[in-house]
């Protein structure tokens, strides 16, 4: 116990001595969270709060073209400027002046009055019981297409979203414009309101909760444990160059000489950088409750929470330790550590849902996702932060990252005395 | 005190033995230079002996006890002054001791007084709490040293104590080692210093190639050797003056 308490003292001074790291530790992750909070909060309220600017093309010159002016105005989502050709438009959007155009075809409105005029004429010959016939002849007609020109540079979430968002533009226009016609057909009072255009079907957004309020997740309550969590397991960086140093000091042959087991010698730096993870932890949620309401960000809630997320972040802490030293004691140089270890941790935060929710991870990814502890350690927070689970809810998962830690300690010390067995 | 049997060892990829069939007995309270060239086999003998590398066939005792069956006895026993110096450089030289002091199971009172009487005797006590980093070679080495016996080993073993140390250092080190060999410690020492080999030690053995070329009292080594004059005469006579790089 003794040299267990000398090792960890030492690990103290060690990691205390080197203030610079100790910033990098501490600051770093700090930074790194309030910067993705403020750019995704940002993100999005501009989608909401700034007007992209798109370009339209009025071939049509109708009802039709009017009506998609109209809704794009209400949207609040865009400012329309108009471009005379399908040319002008497309070179604009080619250098990237806009990220969209819109053009809309020549007749299209005039078109689809008489489409659609067919179609109902064509209906109500049919419940009219010889009194109309029906009309023979059809004026044949080319399907009417609305060009979309994105930039190239634009992301595919963005793509989906406007061809959606003008999709449900043009069918809300055909079906007025089908309701009119029945309109035109069965009455010769147009102030008539003979059917209801209001919508039928409507969605409310509800978050299942197991109390009486519901907690909306903002981006704080997502960002916070997901980059906790990254700057958690970022911890076997400094901790396998610490131990990467004791070899190429020398004190590592030291050690070995010394009646002192490699397992006591690992425990005083699980200690220790343990507890620099669980302040890391302590920070975050600092910056999260303090700071961010301070420049314009939401509050992060812990509420009631605070026991369950320390118990979380201890056992993340410990598996992202087991890392550290399964790495720092395979690695022989720090040429070998740093760069392995930083990739592994980006690796593991793509594959544990840092990034990308698992669930929109293609089938494999999502398998091999089960696999990694920074996925084990988001579910418990989530669980936590959104979902409101209790201690025995959390137990699979800490047990997971448990578990994760006493393996990669095993296989360091089991490695360990084969390389150096004697 | 040391009996060492047919010691050998082989690294893995290489074509020949680093120690080849070592046979070697060292009483308690000798100093034992253990000479050679670079490659010679020294440090690697040292590793075995100071349980860091694993012999690939033999055996040796140290105080009666083998190091396959009483391996922390052994650590407890022993102490080794490596090449390099084994501490870390953003710890104070107290802190430095305070732990490697530990790893033995020394502590409170008494471990600080050691570690006092220790840096005052070798000259650093004004430095007690001064970083390694700012230390220069000799002042390191010195805490190297200290740092190994600590627990007061009964066999201290020293890879090349004094490399790159300036000579009052050097003295300084040296008398100390002098003055632990009479409080009954015994040391083994390896050194390319032969005039320093040849004034210290009781018994020198010059190995080569693995084994053992010659053992014996300075003295008489240089007196069996013909026109010898000093220790230097007779290692050039035994280990030839071919250079010997190895990478």
């Amino acid at each position: 116990m003794h040299k267990l308490w000398a090792s960890t003292y030492k690990e103290f001074l060690l990691v205390t001595r080197d203030i610079g790291g100790l910033a990098v530790l501490f600051l770093m992750p700090l930074l790194l969270v309030i910067v993705i909070t403020t750019i995704q909060d940002n993100s999005f309220k501009s989608i909401k709060e700034t007007k992209l600017p798109i370009l339209l093309v009025d071939m049509d010159k109708g009802k039709v073209s009017e009506d998609i002016l109209k809704s794009l105005a209400d949207s609040k989502l865009f400012q329309v400027d108009m471009a005379a050709t399908d040319e002008e438009a497309k070179q604009q959007v080619l250098k990237g002046d806009y990220q969209l155009a819109i053009v809309i075809p020549e007749d299209l409105s005039s078109q689809l009055d008489i489409k659609i005029n067919e179609n109902v004429d064509g209906i109500l010959a049919k419940f009219s019981d010889g009194e109309e016939s029906i009309p023979e002849v059809k004026s044949k007609m080319e399907p009417k297409e609305v060009k979309l020109y994105f930039d190239p540079a634009t992301q595919q979430s963005f793509k989906s979203s406007v061809r959606s968002n003008i999709d449900k533009m043009i069918s809300k226009i055909e079906t007025e414009t089908i309701y009119k016609a029945f309109q035109a057909q069965l009455t010769d009072d147009p102030s008539e309101a003979i059917f209801e255009t209001e919508k039928f079907i409507t969605f409310t957004e509800i978050v299942p909760s197991k109390y009486k309020e519901a907690l909306i997740p903002n981006s704080t309550q997502h960002n916070i444990p997901a980059w906790t969590l990254f700057a958690i397991f970022f911890i076997i960086l400094p901790l396998a160059i610490n131990m990467v140093k004791e070899k190429n000091q020398g004190t590592f042959v030291r050690l070995r000489t010394n009646p002192v087991s490699y397992a006591t010698v690992l425990g005083g730096k699980t200690i220790v950088f343990l507890g620099v993870s669980l302040v890391q932890f302590a920070l975050m949620l600092a910056v999260g409750i303090f700071l961010f309401p301070l420049i314009g960000l939401p509050k992060l809630d812990v509420s009631g929470r605070l026991t369950l997320l320390f118990v979380v972040a201890f056992f993340a802490g410990l598996a992202a330790v087991g890392l550290g030293l399964l790495l720092g004691t395979i690695a022989k140089t720090q040429e070998q550590s740093a760069p392995f270890g930083a990739t592994f941790v980006v690796i593991l935060a793509a594959i544990g849902g840092v990034w990308v929710p698992v669930f929109a991870m293609p089938k494999f990814m999502q398998v091999l996702s089960n696999l990694s502890p920074m996925n084990w350690g988001l579910s418990a927070f989530y669980d936590v932060f959104l979902r409101n689970a209790t201690f025995i809810e959390l137990v699979p998962e800490i047990s997971l990252l448990l578990a994760f830690f006493v393996v990669t300690t095993l296989i360091a010390i089991i490695y360990n005395e084969r390389k150096n067995a004697v | 005190m040391i009996q060492i049997n047919k010691l050998s060892k082989k690294y893995k990829g290489a074509d020949d033995f680093s120690v080849c069939d070592l046979d070697l007995a060292i009483d308690e309270g000798e100093i034992f230079g253990l000479l050679g060239p670079n490659g010679a086999g020294k440090t690697t003998l040292i590793s075995m002996l100071s349980s860091l590398l694993k012999p690939t066939s033999g055996h040796f005792t140290i105080d009666g006890l083998n190091y396959k069956e009483h391996k922390n006895q052994l650590k407890q026993l022993i102490g080794i002054v490596p090449q390099e110096y084994a501490l870390y450089p953003s710890l104070t030289a107290y802190e430095n001791l305070m732990y490697f002091g530990s790893m033995y199971g020394l502590k409170g009172q008494s471990l600080k007084n050691d570690i006092n009487a220790h840096l005052e005797t070798m000259g650093l006590s004004k430095f007690a709490h001064k970083k390694i980093k700012s230390f220069s070679g000799g002042m390191k080495r010195r805490i190297n040293l200290i740092s190994s016996i600590l627990h007061k080993p009964k066999v201290l073993f020293l890879d090349e104590p004094t490399v790159g140390v300036d000579v009052q250092s050097k003295n300084v080190i040296m008398a100390y080692l002098k003055e632990l060999n009479t409080l009954g410690t015994t040391i083994i020492y390896t050194s390319h210093h032969l005039n320093e080999a040849e004034q210290f030690c009781t018994r020198v053995g010059i190995i080569d190639h693995g084994t053992l070329v010659c053992i014996g009292k300075p003295k008489e080594l240089i007196a069996q050797e013909e026109n010898a004059e000093h220790l230097e005469e007779v290692f050039l006579a035994k280990t030839g003056k071919a250079l010997r790089d190895h990478a």
